[in-house]
């Protein structure tokens, strides 16, 4: 099998020869995502996203560095309404509330060690390297404290649905040049434009970072029952009618003859 | 069976959709309900976003519907009068019910308001029904009950002016007597997803005195044609009716619906209506249970 892996192997040493040429002092991130656009269709039951590359080091260092990749792979963001439940006369019902108005649909990070042995906090947070660190931009006036529990709230609850993960021995890098790095999409996520930044990190310091754009996309006749139900409501309103009276009256008339 | 639901925006087992379904066909077929008061809270338990169950629901109760309206008109079992004044109303109260649908979605308070209007209903019919079917059922109860009830509409009803005649029924009342109940049964509708016949059926034999043989009837053809409006007034404003999710409901339920029907006719009657309440109370209690204990999602998520 010709593996995407191996085609970045020989892409990989052919940059390496392309930059052996020019003297260079930071080491360069080749990254290549295994599908830069991924269907969601009839039986999708979630994708499996390989995201590899190389990171080639500055010419004449003998001494090879040890770098470490951490993959941060985040779903198109929308502003939200977090409402939260309390108990109100023996009910539970939404009470406070708090907006963001940037909240991620998706945020995964995929690291070759735990992130807080790589890097520090303050470093963490600058590359949102983290569930704790995503930047999900409060508003409104609310106390500090309050808008963390919220914030912290929303974090669990996505977490606990499969939208927000840390894997801390996701990527996997092999000859300490090329990487390689898994990332598994939930049936559930939205769909739009997503990114995946990768950072080369040695001695707790960004060396190095690439981007790269993945399009989520449902095709096929779920994009087409999405399309007609947001833009022809009228028609595929009259549509599921029509289907639900047809099969009402087929299966009718079906069983009453038999 | 992995089934992709476009408009729910998740994978779900396909066939646990379809035998579910079934199961609601199984409760229409026996008892003349649409089903639609199991169908939402179970898809609701299973996952499904509120909206798009009850969207989904009212969808699938047209379904499971009209072939009961055929078979009632073909024995003079629908008084259409009747329910074109109920379908009137109900198209009334479904727009009242989409309006009243946005205002709570805009509080925040549309998930707390179905389950408390699920608790009280639920309760409250299944209560009334189980007490009356275990009366029926008690030894001797036989003699005591072959003496018909002497049927006449609530004093409330006698009160309303104008009066129409109503020959199937065999009423002389007000049309705005099934007029206010039709609106109320179409709020409902479009706020629980269900299509009310659970509520219709008693409402029309207690407060308006119908005539036992067209009630069912009547009642199935109010819902027919609310659940067609409600369908559409959801497809217009919350966008929440999943084509996928509502073919896989309709085809167990059509199915189900079959076989109910032949079961009903092996059955004694007071038996199927005690599980029929059995089954109602259940739901109301899983409903109260859900309101009064620590829900595991404290937060909710709601564009802006």
């Amino acid at each position: 099998m010709h593996s995407p892996f191996e085609r970045a192997l020989k892409f990989g040493f052919l940059g390496l020869a392309v930059l052996s040429l020019s003297a260079q002092r930071e080491p360069v991130l080749v990254p290549e995502v295994s599908q830069s656009r991924i269907e969601v269709r009839q039986g999708f039951t979630g994708a499996n996203l390989l995201l590899y590359g190389a990171v080639i080091d500055p010419v004449g260092g003998r001494e090879r560095t040890q770098y470490d990749i951490v993959v941060v792979l985040k779903g198109p963001a929308e502003p939200v309404r977090l409402r939260e439940k309390d108990r109100i006369a023996g009910i539970w019902m939404n009470a406070g509330s708090s907006d963001f108005r940037s909240v991620p649909s998706f945020f995964a990070v995929a690291s070759s060690r735990p992130v807080d042995e790589i890097v520090d906090e303050r470093t963490a947070a600058i590359y949102e390297l983290g569930t704790d660190f995503i930047q999900l931009s409060p508003s409104g006036e609310i106390e500090p404290e309050e808008q963390n529990r919220f914030a912290a709230g929303l974090v669990d609850m996505r977490q606990r649905a499969g939208l927000y993960k840390v894997d801390p021995d996701g990527v996997r890098i092999s000859e300490g040049v090329l990487y390689q790095a898994r990332i598994a999409l939930p049936s559930n996520v939205i769909t739009g434009p997503y990114t995946a930044e990768t950072f080369a990190i040695a001695e707790g310091r960004v060396l190095a970072s690439a981007t790269a754009e993945i399009e989520v996309a449902k095709v096929g006749l779920e994009g087409q029952v999405v399309n007609a139900a947001e833009r022809s409501s009228l028609l595929y309103g009259l549509v599921a009618i029509i289907l639900s009276l047809g099969m009402g009256l087929i299966a009718g008339r079906y069983f009453n003859r038999s | 069976m992995d089934v992709y639901l476009p408009i729910a925006n998740l994978s779900v087992n396909g066939l646990f959709i379809v035998l579910l379904g079934g199961l609601t066909g199984i409760l229409s077929g026996l008892f003349g309900v649409g089903g639609g008061f199991l169908t939402t809270p179970l898809l609701i338990f299973y996952g499904i976003p509120p909206t798009v169950a009850a969207a989904s629901a009212a969808t699938q109760v047209t379904g499971a519907s009209v072939s009961g309206v055929l078979a009632h008109s073909k024995r003079n079992g629908v008084d259409y009068r009747m329910g074109a004044v109920m379908v009137g109303g109900g198209i009334v109260g479904a727009l009242i019910g989409a309006l009243l649908f946005n205002v709570l979605e805009a509080l925040g308070q549309i998930d707390v308001v179905i389950s408390i209007l699920y608790v009280v209903l639920l309760g409250s019919i299944g209560t009334l029904m189980m007490r009356e079917a275990a009366t029926a059922l008690r030894p001797g109860a036989e003699t005591a009950g072959s003496q018909p009830r002497k049927r006449r509409h609530h004093p409330l009803v006698a009160g309303l002016p104008f009066r129409w005649r109503f020959y199937r029924s065999g009423l002389y009342i007000s049309p705005l007597a099934p007029l206010i109940l039709g609106t109320l049964v179409g709020v409902l509708t479009m706020l629980m997803g269900v299509g009310g016949g659970f509520l219709l059926v008693p409402a029309m034999l207690y407060l308006l005195g119908m005539s036992g043989n067209v009630v069912v009837g009547t009642s199935l053809f109010q819902i027919l044609f609310v659940t067609m409006v409600t369908t559409m007034t959801h497809a217009l404003t919350t966008k929440a009716v999943d084509i996928v999710l509502a073919g896989l409901l309709l085809l167990g339920s059509v199915l189900g619906a079959q076989f109910g029907t032949q079961i009903a006719m092996k059955a004694r009657p007071e038996v199927l209506r005690l599980v029929l309440a059995a089954i109602v109370l259940l739901v109301a209690l899983r409903m109260l249970y859900g309101l009064g204990v620590q829900p595991d999602e404290i937060y909710t998520v709601s564009p802006l």
